[in-house]
């Protein structure tokens, strides 16, 4: 099937509005992106510590279990009864030897196959499956997994690459800056339901352009600004990208001059709020981490959190936050994660100005279907910078999705 | 039981909160506060499952104060209106004359070019005291109910 889509061969400078509401569209990136070859993110290992814990979550819009087994793997099979596809577990988290599906009573191990089917020989010597029914044939198909430091991320493809050749250097080394084999704590979750594309949220964590410009409160506080000695950085693919950065002063400068809303006067009257401690090596103080198809690992100061995107429709999605932080954090670093959050998430002082200004973007998007965004700060390109005043990631993005799209 | 007076008082506490917030001026919805209060809002699941993560956290009445500056004056969202309701408010006193107090809250909120809808919903799990003659909250857990929330939640709940 061909999508109906205008788009010059090979541009990269110009996103079609439509890319962000066609149903057609969606079902494509449902298929290619999120059930193709590529590693989405499931979860973290500690939330699923014993044999026999599980926890349910999407991959795409596709509902999953996520298990491990007696023997201690991972195991990653869909939300999905193979009778007649009822999503049976309704859980978020627990513990359970076997799953059974509501309907019929069907049940599957941790790995997902098919163990129990009741009446399968009749009752009374009526009915029954037929007698070349194998149980093996019915189990719920695995998903391949993979785990890092930690982190578990699941294919419906089998022919995705291993997850570090699939991140490629620079990305791998950032990723293990903060996933470096400590054990994980989970702080807790928040989740927001977004009105927008989904799309429109890796677009915002690929472009350090707004957040010196858009976010006053990082801005003023200089967790964040364009005068910083800062990176972007992608896989050879542009799929992944990283945006580094470190924490400035709070003062006027040339950078800030065109920044509206800077507020050089803004003062905390409880400094608890921001109290920032170097966590990790090297002078990066903020690093944003984007992860093909669905992950964004976010270290801004020390507040570290996993957003997986869950996309619902062309014009909604999901954006789900685990907070985390190291099993040997003292009890001043788990305060100080949780004061910072206040900058994140549903109510986030700072992420807060993200999540509106998508539903804005999808608002305006969605009624000039054939018009067509403008991707052209740093040029046309999409080479590394050592400086945030690019969109080159959003266009590297955006050549990935042209090839695994063929759109 | 709480005498009728100590009731009385309770609700016109929270209805003085909800008239703050939703009316405004929202500068002084601090002053509903003690100086080392406590104010969370927290997804029941993290609450319930002990995962410390609040969407909001102000460990103090200068924290709650940067948190309205910080809206106020820095943060980007759309105008909207909010308009609490507060229910089901009752109270037991403890042994240090602090009144353990608990009501449900909805708010509905009202977009630009939207109908209203429900924002957030959920119960207030709450320390009052009296301070200088008035009732304060030295505690104040908004713990909501549905963990996901509609975009963003930005104004105090
Ligand atoms: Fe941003």
């Amino acid at each position: 099937m061909t999508l109906a889509i205008d788009w010059p061969q090979g541009e990269i400078t110009r996103i079609p509005y439509a890319l962000y509401t066609d149903p057609g569209v969606f079902d494509r990136e449902m298929t290619r992106i999120f059930a193709g070859p590529g590693w989405a993110y499931v979860g973290l290992e500690a939330e699923i510590p014993s044999p026999g814990d599980f926890k349910t979550t999407f991959v795409g819009n596709r509902p999953v279990v996520v298990t491990r087994d007696e023997s201690g793997d991972v195991c990653v099979f869909p939300n999905r009864c193979a009778h007649r596809g009822v999503k049976f577990c309704r859980q978020e988290y627990g513990h359970t030897r076997h799953f059974v599906c509501p309907y019929h009573q069907w049940s599957y191990d941790l790995q997902g196959r098919l163990r129990g089917v009741p009446f399968i020989r009749g009752v009374k010597q009526q009915g029954g499956m037929p007698a070349d029914f194998e149980r093996a044939d019915h189990g719920l198909p695995p998903l391949v997994v993979t785990t890092r430091h930690g982190v578990v991320f699941a294919s419906f493809d089998a022919r995705v690459p291993a997850l570090e050749q699939y991140l490629g250097e620079s990305n791998l080394a950032y990723f293990d800056r903060v996933f470096d084999g400590r054990a994980l704590t989970v702080l807790g979750y928040s989740r927001q339901l977004i009105p927008g594309n989904w799309k429109l949220m890796f677009e915002n964590i690929k472009d350090p352009y707004h957040a010196s410009l858009l976010h006053v409160f990082l801005v003023s506080f200089g967790l964040f600004r364009a005068d910083q000695p800062s990176a972007v950085k992608m896989d050879d693919t542009g799929a992944h990208s990283l945006l580094i950065s470190r924490r400035g002063e709070q003062k006027r400068s040339d950078a800030t001059s065109d920044i509206a809303n800077l507020r050089e006067d803004l003062v905390l009257e409880d400094a608890r709020l921001l109290d920032p401690v170097k966590e990790f090596a090297g002078d990066a103080t903020v690093v944003m981490q984007t992860i093909w198809p669905n992950l964004i690992v976010q270290q801004q100061s020390n507040t570290l959190a996993l957003r997986q995107l869950r996309p619902r429709s062309p014009l909604e999605f999901e954006l789900h936050w685990t907070f985390f932080g190291y099993a040997d954090d003292d009890a001043a670093m788990t305060k100080r994660r949780l004061r910072q959050a206040n900058l994140m998430s549903a109510a986030g002082l700072v992420s807060a100005d993200d999540s509106e200004i998508i539903k804005l973007a999808q608002d305006g998007v969605s009624r000039f279907r054939d018009d067509a965004a403008v991707l052209l700060m740093g040029g046309r390109d999409v080479q590394d910078t050592d400086h945030m005043i690019t969109e080159g990631a959003i266009r590297a993005f955006y050549r990935h999705y042209r090839k695994v799209m063929e759109v | 039981m709480l005498s009728l007076d100590a009731r009385a008082g309770l609700e016109d506490l929270y209805a003085d909160y909800a008239a703050r917030l939703d009316d405004g001026p929202l500068e002084t919805w601090p002053e509903l506060f003690t100086e080392e209060c406590e104010y969370l809002v927290v997804p029941r699941d993290n609450y319930e499952r002990n995962l410390p993560i609040a969407v909001m956290r102000c460990e103090s009445i200068a924290m709650l104060r940067d948190r309205v500056r910080a809206v106020l004056e820095t943060v980007m969202y759309e105008p909207r209106y909010l308009r609490h309701h507060v229910t089901n408010v009752r109270g037991r006193v403890r042994e240090d004359g602090a009144i353990d107090a608990r009501a449900n809250f909805s708010v509905i909120e009202v977009l630009p070019d939207e109908l209203p809808r429900v924002l957030i919903t959920g119960k207030y799990v709450d320390r009052v005291v009296r301070v200088n003659g008035e009732l304060r909250f030295a505690q104040k857990h908004c713990v909501f109910d549905s963990v996901l929330v509609p975009n963003t939640i930005v104004l105090p709940v």
